[in-house]
Parts: structure tokens; sequence; C-alpha cells
């Protein structure tokens, strides 16, 4: 490639950069701009919104409400989803495409028909089990499930499950120990990711909760937002700034190890040698 | 390199290589038989490697032995005691696979404690032991390389020091070879039966590599079809094959038509006794080791059934390689470098064929060399 090109290319992708990250930041810049304004148009930059998200009870119970639903939805994923798949790969591969499409399909459910055929459900759940905003972890999980088993199943496929598992067996791992020791730690990445999209998806559901008549962290915003709008808008950012600094945190710890790279047979080299003196 | 073998938390000498039996194994996929009544005894210390075309059943066998797969029918003995149903946990078995397969996530000597560790040997008498094995494979200085920090030579190798480590009672080798290229495939195979040697352990090595087998192996099973058509050490696989089926799989062979008459058969005027017993009288092929046939000399202008045109010469090395056309037929012969110079591509010349036993392959066209 010739350097006019590679300055180009350069160039090019420095355009891209900063068009697409104008067009996150601008809308971000825009609501915490407004979430900073005074009482007046007079009135000077104040961050009394921002202070005011702890010192609203209604607000500090939703947002730990979706935290708490945040953490419950990404547990039962993954107890759910990472021994399925890994299970379902190893021992009985012919059901991995009923699997997939059970996982996918709440994806072609819209969430007014998920809740239409929910609500009986969550009356008899909330008459005879709790009515905690928790047990929204149920459908929540179900929601997940789409973006997860994709997540996990690309995390799957980039390493090979069964030599992994069949090495590990025959060294006198057992099958849990197989999961836990030898397969997860190398999708580690992919469990991050499934995790951080179902974070995701729970901080930023709101039709499902407010039609359940929950108030999770969305339902808050969209209520406080009638009543005080500076205050909803940094929630907002807030809720944002906190995906951005998963996402930040995500790639560094999804970072290949530092190493030297594939190697030339330079052990071997020394293998001819320790040959010529026979065997002992 | 003077790593001294200990068994896995014990302390104690390697243990002796066992006797490994499998009885009359069966292995069905739906309509396909992989394993159709396999019988094998290895004695202890022994290096036995399966070797056939692919879906002959080796490595089904070799799953079988370790407890990753499951038999229909048959028994498989390990030092006498039967482990047919046994889990691939509990068999006490080191395996070696095709594809690389050390955990990416742990460094040579986790990987090669790994087993010791699901043993629940102590930490310090893991790494000591650990760190032997990787002595003896040549890679103590590697320990803390992570597997893509490995080329795929020394993964092997770690794979091979991982299997020894919890001091098996067998060890299998499933094709670990395959994915290396020949010149450290070469080197890794005498390495693999050096250390095999010094272990003692009962191996069962599988390949589709002829050169590999015959090479590495105390005796070779031909496997076709899911049955073991011969085992024997590899001079007797090689010179005397029970059958078309091992001669044209182990080397190379010409197939001249001849003429089978009173227990003999008569190729190109050359009459060769017969392996068989029961070939019927009239035409066969016979097949016939390219080094059992020698060049008389040259013969220009003159004719004969084994007079024929150099037409192509490969260079082997200490030896080549040479393609004579009889007309009707080409033959291959194997020469000495120096006398196949002596006979370029175009010079006529005459052959022999030594009276070696043949086998007959009534059912192959001839003139093919496999």
């Amino acid at each position: 490639m010739s350097r006019a090109r590679r300055t180009k290319l350069r160039i090019f992708r420095i355009v891209v950069f900063i068009v697409m990250g104008a067009f996150f930041l601008v809308p971000i810049a825009a609501m915490f701009e407004f979430s900073t304004r005074g009482p007046t148009d007079a009135s000077p930059r104040t961050l009394s919104a921002w202070l005011s998200i702890a010192q609203t009870p209604e607000l500090s119970s939703a947002i730990i409400a979706s935290l708490e639903l945040a953490l419950l939805t990404s547990i039962g994923m993954l107890v759910l989803l990472v021994p399925t798949m890994i299970w379902v790969r190893l021992r009985v591969p012919a059901v991995s495409r009923t699997v997939e499409f059970l996982c996918l399909l709440p994806l072609t459910v819209p969430a007014i028909v998920l809740v239409a055929g929910l609500a009986p459900e969550y009356q008899w759940i909330s008459l005879n089990f709790s009515d905690s905003i928790l047990t929204l972890g149920f459908v929540y999980l179900v929601l997940v499930l789409p973006y997860a088993y994709r997540t996990l199943d690309t995390g799957l496929a980039a390493i090979d499950v069964k030599t992994l598992s069949e090495a590990a067996r025959s060294l006198g791992a057992s099958w849990l120990t197989v999961m836990l020791r030898v397969i997860v730690p190398n999708m580690w990445v992919a469990l991050l990711n499934a995790c951080l999209l179902s974070v995701a998806v729970v901080l930023g559901e709101f039709t499902i909760a407010n039609l359940l008549n929950y108030e999770n962290l969305q339902v808050a915003i969209a209520l406080l937002g009638r009543a005080n709008a500076t205050v909803s808008i940094a929630v907002a950012v807030a809720a944002l700034l906190l995906a951005f600094v998963l996402l930040v945190v995500l790639s560094f710890v999804g970072r290949p190890r530092s190493g030297v790279g594939r190697l030339e047979e330079e052990g071997l080299s020394g293998f001819g040698r320790q040959l010529g003196g026979g065997l002992r | 390199m003077t790593a001294t073998i200990a068994a896995a938390g014990t302390g104690t000498t390697a243990r002796a290589g066992v006797e490994v039996r499998l009885e009359n194994l069966r292995r069905r996929y739906g309509p396909i038989t992989a394993l159709d009544g396999l019988s094998l005894t290895m004695a202890p210390g022994e290096l036995v490697a399966l070797l056939g075309p692919s879906g002959c059943g080796k490595t089904t066998a070799l799953r079988l032995l370790a407890g990753l797969e499951d038999a229909d029918e048959g028994r498989i003995l390990v030092d006498g005691h039967d482990v047919t149903g046994q889990p691939a946990n509990k068999r006490g078995v080191g395996m070696v696979f095709q594809a690389y397969s050390l955990f990416p996530h742990m460094t040579a000597w986790q990987n090669v404690a790994f087993g010791l560790q699901m043993r629940r040997v102590h930490a310090a008498e893991r790494r000591q032991r650990a760190g032997e094995m990787l002595e003896l494979v040549g890679l103590s200085g590697y320990a803390n390389r992570f597997a893509h920090q490995l080329s795929g030579g020394q993964q092997q190798r770690v794979a091979l020091a991982r299997a020894l480590a919890i001091n098996p009672k067998v060890l299998l080798l499933d094709e670990p070879l395959s994915a290396l290229d020949a010149k450290v495939r070469a080197r890794l195979r005498d390495e693999i039966r050096r250390v095999q040697l010094e272990v003692g352990t009962t191996t069962l090595f599988v390949t589709h590599d002829q050169e590999e087998a015959l090479a590495i192996a105390d005796r070779v099973g031909v496997m076709q079809s899911g049955r073991l058509e011969q085992l024997g050490p590899p001079t007797t696989i090689y010179s005397r094959p029970a059958s078309a089926f091992v001669a044209e799989f182990v080397g190379l062979t010409n197939r001249l038509p001849g003429t089978v008459a009173r227990g003999a058969v008569d190729v190109r005027g050359t009459r060769l006794p017969l392996v068989q017993t029961d070939v019927p009288d009239g035409p066969a092929i016979a097949l016939i080791r390219p080094e059992a046939v020698s060049v008389l000399g040259d013969a220009n202008g003159a004719s004969g059934p084994l007079v024929g045109t150099v037409i192509a010469t490969v260079f082997l090395g200490a030896t080549s390689r040479v393609t004579v056309d009889l007309g009707d037929v080409t033959v291959l012969t194997q020469l000495a470098t120096s006398e196949a110079a002596a006979h370029p591509a175009g010079t006529r010349i005459r052959l022999a064929i030594r009276p070696d036993p043949v086998l007959i392959a009534r059912d192959q066209p001839a003139g093919e060399h496999r």
C-alpha cells in the first residue's frame, strides 16, 4: 500500500471517528447541558439536579431495584444458559437448532404481547408468591435470552469445546470441573458481554415494568420527567455513563494477554541435540 | 535429559506398562459400523500403532479405550480389570489429541499440573512433578508460557507431558503429529518414541501415516472397515502383508497382470510363488513391491516382456524411484540413486522380478501403483 493511500485511509478513519463520536456525544452533551441549567435562563449553571438524584427517595429505590434486577437477570441468564449451551454442544448437538429457536423467540414477540400473556401470571405471582419488583427478573430473563444466546454462542464457537473437555475428562476432571475450570475461563469475554447486554436491556426496559405497574429506573425517569425534567435528564445521562463505564471496563478485561506470539520451532532445535545423545 | 519419572503422588518409580485387551469391540453410528468385532491385546510397555484409511475405525477404537465413547458390544480390560463401563475421568488414561488441546487460559506447567490437581496431589509435589515432565519433553524453559505463546510442536510436547504427568496406565495418541509440518513431525515422532521407551507406558498410537506407524511402533495393526486386517511388527507388515489391502495400503505396490497356474503366478515370463493358497487358476493381478524389481542393464534395440523405457525418475535421497513403461503397463522400481542416474529418461532398460512370494488382487485393474 502506498504512503499516500495510507494517509488517505488514516484521514478517512479519523473523519469517521469524529462524525460517529459527535453523533454519540452531542445528544449526551445537550442532555448534560440541560441537566445543569438553573431555574431561569439567567441563573448560573448548577449540579442541583444531579445532587438531587440521591435525595429523591422514589428515584433511589427505582435505581436500586433496576440494579438488583440487572444483577438477578444476569445471574439467572448465566445459570440457565451457560451449562445448557455447553451441554447441548457437547452431548446433544442435534437439539442446538431447537434451543437457538427458543432463545431467539422473544425477539419476535412485541413487549405489549408479552405483557398481555404475562399479566395473569404476574397477578398470580403477586397474590401467591411476592409482589416485589424483583419478580420482574423472570420476564427480564426471557427478554435477554436472544442477546445472551448469540453472545455466548459466539464465545463457545471460538474455542474447541469438545477437545478441551475431552482432554480435561481424560485427566480426571468431572463434568462440573470441566465447565467451571476449563470452558468458562476460556469464554470469559463472552460471559461479560452477555452480562453487559443483559444489564443494558434491564436498565433500559420501560414497557413491561410500566404495564405491569412496577416502578423501575425507566418508569421512575418517565414519572420524574413530568415533575422535574432536569433531574429526569440527569438520571438518563447517569445511566448512559454507567453503560459507558461498563463498556470501558469490558474492553480492558477482554484484551488478549500480552505475549510473544506464535514462535518458531525453537524448542525443537534442542530436540535434535537431545536425540543425538541416545536413550537413557 | 535426566528427569526422574516418579509416580504421581507417591514418589515411587514409574508404573510399569500394563496389559491392555480389547475384546470383540463393536460400535455403530446409525447404519454405519465403525468397529466390527475388534480384538487386540497389547503387551505391557508395548507401543502399538493402528494404521488405516479415514473411517476405518482406528480413532473409534482409541476413543472407546479412553472412555470418551461407549462400546455397543465387547470388553476393555486394562491390567486385568474390566473398564468397559467406567467414565473417562476414572480410567487413568493419558491422551494426546490431534487438535491442539492445551487449556488456553493456563500456562504450560499449569496444564501439566492439571491432572495432578484433579488427583489432589499436594501443591509442592504437583509443581515438582510438572517440572519433571516438562524437562522430560525438553520444555522446562517454557513452563510459564501460554498455549498461544508456543509453536504447534511445543504444544503437542506439553500435551504429551500433561498426559504422562498423571502416570497413566495407558497412553493414547490420536494422530498427534498430523497438524505439524513434515520436519517437526519427524522429530516429534522420534521424541514420542524416546519418551515412551523411557516411561514404559503401554501406548496406542493412531495414525493414517504409514511411515509414522512403521517408524514408531513395536507392532502395527492395519485396519479396514472396522476390522483388524493384520497385526504384526512393522517389518512383517511391510514384507509379508497378510492381504492385498495391507500390501496396497502399506508402501508402494506394482499391480502387474499375470496368470495363476499350479500355485504360482506367471508375470511377464517370471514365475512367482503365491502367498495365498486359495487362488484359482486363471488371469490375476500380482502385487509386487518396487524393490523386488531390479534393472539388469540397458536394452537398446532389444525387446522382451520386461524391456521398457524409463519415463520418470524421482529422487528420494539415497534411493530413487524409477518409472518404466513396458508398453501395456508401467512399473515402479526402487534403485540406488547412483544406479538410477545411469538410466535417464528415454533409456531402454531390461528389468527382472525377484521371485519372492506375491499376493494376488483379483478385483482391481492392473497398471496402477498404490
